[in-house]
């Protein structure tokens, strides 16, 4: 499998963007953030047809797209009941225009394919560079940020009254958000980054109880599940997507059965 | 000691309160109470430095930290954290051994002091109400406060409980000069452990006498 070249670049790419997913994932569960994480990666979607449209990388599209409406959508407003409200607004407009953009520009129906469900053969190693660098970012990002971070995600009232700057760590978290939708996307697909970036988050809370196990499961199951699905979709030829999304929710449901398993003995 | 001249907080055109005078003394255990709506979150807020005022002064020692444990949190029972990690929340990132071996035994302290050294590996989504205040407290606590400001903390729990949290607040009071701001609609808690009292009532705050606090000054009407 190592010896065709798009795949040792697949595996790099997918191990980088599996940790930062995973790790951003903690954080996106507990700030309650899955629903946004959904519809960035929307957005990340308008963004590549608008970067294939103007010339641009798709991946400087989506970096571009995702990045302002992330700051925009954290400043919007804290109301939540009002915050999902104007998500969905924003969400299918979106989708339209990524279709608009992609009708516009010369490119085959089979570029939106894999702008929308992801591709294991499209990863060329200049782009990988440019994952690692983003990913490495991510992860800097969460170091310089971590303790003040966690705080703010597991208990933003206990954040707010020991006065540390909530809305500052916000707007920081939500651009790695962006940064982390835009990553993932290469390989799952704009569709279902969000995976990545939700359900291992969510089923390291049913198995651990403190912030860096949260992490190291979360991190654990992202990569489980990129590895194994890029080694069967080689094997099969089936779309990688498939399989990884599979991994995910059949750990969750893992996760959540113990979980409830626990709670009754 | 905090000191309020003649305060004033409004919320655009609307009044919240307005000629408010008051001093709070170190190791005083006062109660602040009054209707809902009329204030009272309002005017700790201020005093946390996390509202601005509208009019007057307001002298607080910054020197001195707060301790504040809110009203509501989102804990649910999938709430990940367990106490001992949810009170660490509160600790600052740290590369120094000497500071990590100190901040162990500060949690180890305070779990102690608040009696949560046994339940400390409970996921704190699983405890009970008593149990997720006394962590909330804990937590508050870790910055080792000169002035703890609990906001409605006992509302929810049965009277035992209520009583247990308390006592414990009443130990730190007097043992280590805690002084202590207890928003509460409580009307035997006002009485039983409280030395002074500030009523919030016609949109200023006026201290009474703990023995003249009466039943109808709790009225939730507002």
């Amino acid at each position: 499998m190592f010896a065709y070249e798009f795949m040792r670049e697949a595996f790099i790419a997918s191990t980088f963007i599996a940790i930062t997913a995973g790790l951003v994932g903690v954080f996106v569960v507990s700030r309650n953030m899955s629903f946004l994480s959904h519809t960035l990666s929307e957005i990340g979607f308008a963004g590549a047809s608008f970067g294939i449209l103007i010339g641009i990388s798709p991946l400087a599209g989506m970096i571009l797209f995702t990045l302002i409406s992330s700051i925009a959508v954290g400043s919007l407003s804290t109301e939540s009941s009002r915050r999902e409200a104007s998500i969905s607004a924003i969400s299918s407009l979106f989708i339209g225009l990524g279709i608009l953009f992609l009708s516009l520009s010369s490119e085959s129906s089979s570029y939106a394919t894999n702008i929308l469900f992801g591709s294991i053969v499209g990863i060329s190693s200049k782009e990988v560079n440019q994952l690692m660098i983003l990913a490495l970012f991510v992860i800097f990002v969460f170091i310089i940020f971590y303790k003040p971070l966690s705080f703010d995600s597991f208990d933003h009232i206990g954040a707010r009254a020991a006065g540390l700057k909530t809305r500052l760590l916000s707007i920081a978290f939500l651009v790695t958000l962006a940064l982390s939708v835009s990553i993932g996307a290469q390989i799952v697909g704009s569709l279902l980054v969000f995976v990545l970036l939700t359900l291992p988050g969510a089923t390291a809370k049913y198995l651990v109880h403190s912030v860096p196990k949260l992490i190291m499961v979360s991190v654990g199951l992202s990569l489980a599940g990129v590895w194994l699905g890029l080694y069967l979709a080689f094997v099969t030829n089936w779309p990688v997507t498939f399989f990884i999304s599979a991994f995910e929710v059949i750990a969750y449901f893992l996760g959540l059965s113990y979980k409830n398993w626990k709670l009754n003995h | 000691m905090i000191q309020a001249k003649n305060l004033a907080k409004r919320f655009g055109n609307q009044l919240v309160f307005q000629n408010v005078n008051f001093t709070i003394n170190d190791g005083d255990f006062l109660s602040l109470i009054g209707p809902n709506g009329s204030g009272k979150t309002t005017l700790v807020k201020i005093i946390m430095g996390l509202e601005k005022k509208s009019g007057g002064e307001l002298l607080v020692d910054y020197k001195q930290v707060i301790g504040y444990v809110p009203q509501f949190r989102n804990i649910d029972i999938d709430y990940p954290l367990n106490i001992e990690q949810f009170v660490r929340l509160n600790l600052k990132f740290t590369l120094s051994r000497k500071k990590r071996r100190q901040d162990n035994e500060l949690i180890k302290t305070i779990l102690e002091k608040t009696g949560l050294s046994k339940l400390k590996d409970r996921p704190l989504g699983l405890a009970s109400g008593g149990e997720k205040q006394k962590a909330y407290l804990a937590q508050a606590l870790l910055n080792e406060p000169k002035v703890l400001i609990l906001d409605e903390s006992t509302a929810s729990l049965d009277v035992e409980v209520k009583m247990q949290l308390m006592d414990l607040v009443k130990e730190l009071n007097e043992k280590e000069n805690l002084t202590v701001i207890f928003i509460t609609h409580d009307y035997d808690l006002t009485k039983k452990y409280t030395h002074r009292a500030l009523f919030f009532k016609d949109q200023t705050l006026k201290e009474v006498d703990v023995s003249d606090v009466s039943e109808d000054m709790f009225d939730m009407g507002g």
